[in-house]
């Protein structure tokens, strides 16, 4: 059976998942049953726990669906410990279900899924030592991998049936009341944990900070709480995320943040109230300066910026450039304070965000975004999971969900070192090329052929290179060589869903 | 010929390759390649380098090529001031280049 970008999917494994074929990133309006979870009614005075060790031997048992958040990054402390106390305990079986997985879970996970205590996972991405070892084969079941909104979907849709939540938080009081706000290890929005916390069976809360009862504001509430274990360290400030994202001096960078800048402000969508989203790429957060000045420039406010958020929208927000900041997560800690201090920050969870199968996600309302790129074919699909090696390096995060915009430009290098960035071929499908509509690279960019009304708009700025898609892959090729394409076996590795559940592409197994 | 002296070319930067000539323990070209895009273009680098070494007639060597992404041009060039360095050239070889 093939899809609609023409991926080839086998039929066991459609069968097997009960899959559908991805065929458009158009819905109608379907009708969905949410699930609700096992409530087990507490009426006691306080959820404290002291052992870690009991709270698992009477809650995970084998063969469940155990989740945590990556709020806290490559600063996060809890994944290990208590992945480390589930090992010690003999589980087998589970399924990890994350929000996404960070280099710091790597070791962790691989050494769990040696133990056999997990034989499942679904994340929105992986990296480093872990990547590499499942893109080698090292876990049986393939790995799903869903986009921030489709995560969302498929929990509250009961495709995850999270039985166990494990959610590090920076503040607690006794009864579960909790943000990301206060406290050593604060990272700001927790908008995708606030999933877990109201779909999970279970929901156990970890923290360094006990605080007085009732704690407010609270993002996680004592209704959705089962248990507080206190913990040394939920996490390392200096990991979770930088003190503020600092302006790349990369001058490639520099050059696509000014071409991405001038296709924005020529595009019919800059105009009093617009909205966008940037994300953390480096060419990306330069192009929230050249943002500004353009606004200052034409006298033009936007309503809201939308996603993972950086000091450098704080700074627009406070300047009064930016109305609101609708913000599922922080990526810096200017950004993750900023959101305690100012009312027009708002905290969203990943449904509110870009769930496709609610009554309507923020990402429906999104004008412009600003999308990276591992690579971009040639009929502008793009993958930001597997690098040219075929070897899963990335997580798909909003990309699926953010694309939706009505003005998807995907930042992309043409070469990165030797490898191209434009290419005939991708190793994985992530981003369906209907939802991108321009790539900018250091060279010029490149329009979707779909998006006619949109080249009268560009093809009037100056000194801005419009060349074909094509063009753009025969120019990287003339500089790199062509490369050997990986090898596969043939067993799949990762299912790539898009964020509707309708599978998108497959990952196979390496063959080095 | 042979290369009977060790030398080196080139450094470890991004885009860059390190190219070093040492007497061969065997009877051939032998190339160690270690490279980022060893999976990519680990043969293309290693055909850069023999053919560069064809050309100044270089039949017994051992290369060791430490390469951080170089392009063909990178490859070459540094090759070539690695076997002229070997050969005690000082011009450089025009018609190679």
């Amino acid at each position: 059976m093939k899809n609609s970008i023409g991926v080839e999917l086998p039929d066991n494994l459609m069968n097997q998942y009960h899959y559908q074929p991805f065929i458009t990133t158009k819905f109608d309006y379907p009708e969905i049953s949410r699930v609700a979870p096992v409530v087990r009614i507490n009426t006691n005075q306080s959820k404290v726990v002291d052992s870690l060790d009991d709270l698992i031997k009477e809650n995970v048992k084998d063969g469940m669906t155990i989740s945590f958040h990556h709020h806290l990054r490559e600063g996060d402390q809890i994944f290990n410990y208590v992945m480390q106390a589930i090992i010690n305990l003999g589980i087998k079986d589970l399924t990890l279900a994350p929000s996404s997985l960070t280099n710091v879970m790597n070791e962790m996970v691989i050494k769990a899924i040696k133990a056999g205590t997990i034989t499942n996972i679904t994340s929105s991405g992986m990296r480093g030592t872990l990547g590499k070892a499942v893109s080698r084969g090292l876990l049986k079941n393939p790995v799903i991998f869903r986009s921030h909104g489709g995560r969302a979907r498929a929990i509250a849709t009961g495709k995850i049936k999270i039985d166990v939540a494990f959610l590090g938080v920076p503040n607690s009081d006794e009864m579960g009341n909790a943000n990301g706000m206060n406290g050593e290890a604060v990272f700001g929005s927790m908008g995708y944990a606030l999933i877990d916390a109201r779909y999970a069976n279970r929901v156990v809360l970890l923290t360094d900070n006990l605080v007085d009862y009732p704690n407010t504001p609270a993002s996680i509430n004592q209704t959705q709480v089962d248990y507080v274990v206190k913990v040394d360290q939920v996490g390392d400030p200096t990991k979770i995320g930088s003190g503020a994202t600092r302006f790349t001096k990369d001058p490639k960078e520099l050059q696509i943040a000014q071409m991405i800048n001038e296709v924005i402000v020529h595009s019919p969508y800059f105009k009093e109230g617009f909205s966008f989203q940037t994300g953390s790429g480096g060419a990306a957060l330069a192009v929230t300066r050249y943002l500004r000045q353009a606004m200052l420039k034409r006298k033009i406010k936007s309503s809201f910026a939308l996603g993972g958020i950086t000091n450098s929208t704080i700074e627009l927000l406070n300047e009064g450039l930016v109305n609101k900041i609708m913000d599922v997560q922080d990526f810096d800690q200017i950004a993750a304070t900023s959101m305690r201090d100012n009312k027009n920050q708002q905290e969203i969870d990943a449904s509110w965000y870009a769930d496709p199968f609610n009554k309507g996600a923020m990402v429906t309302k999104l004008d412009v975004v600003i999308l990276s790129a591992l690579q971009v074919d040639t009929s502008f699909n793009v993958n930001v999971l597997s690098g040219s090696d075929g070897i899963i390096r990335g997580a798909i995060g909003g990309h699926q969900d953010a694309a939706t915009a009505k003005l998807t430009i995907i930042s992309a290098p043409l070469t990165r070192g030797r490898i191209a960035t434009i290419v005939p071929k991708m190793t994985s499908i992530t981003t369906p090329g209907a939802s991108v509509d321009v790539v900018v690279t250091e060279y010029g960019i490149a329009i979707n052929p779909q998006r006619r009304d949109l080249i009268s708009y560009i093809s009037k700025i100056p000194d801005i290179p419009l060349y074909s898609i094509n063009e753009l892959a025969e120019k990287a090729v003339d500089i790199v060589g062509e490369a050997q394409l990986p090898e596969y076996f043939n067993r799949p590795v990762g299912l790539v869903e898009y964020r509707d559940g309708t599978l998108i592409d497959v990952i196979n197994q390496v063959k080095i | 010929m042979e290369i009977k002296k060790t030398v080196i070319a080139g450094t470890l930067e991004s885009s860059d390759i390190q190219i070093t000539l040492s007497p061969a323990t065997g009877d051939n070209l032998e190339i160690e390649l270690e490279s980022d895009v060893l999976n990519q273009f680990g043969n293309q680098i290693k055909k850069v380098i023999t053919e560069t070494l064809q050309k100044f007639q270089i039949t017994k060597v051992h290369v060791k090529a430490i390469d951080q992404g170089a392009l063909d041009c990178v490859i070459r060039a540094r090759t070539i001031t690695a076997v002229q360095r070997a050969l005690g050239q000082t011009e450089p070889a025009w018609e190679e280049l």
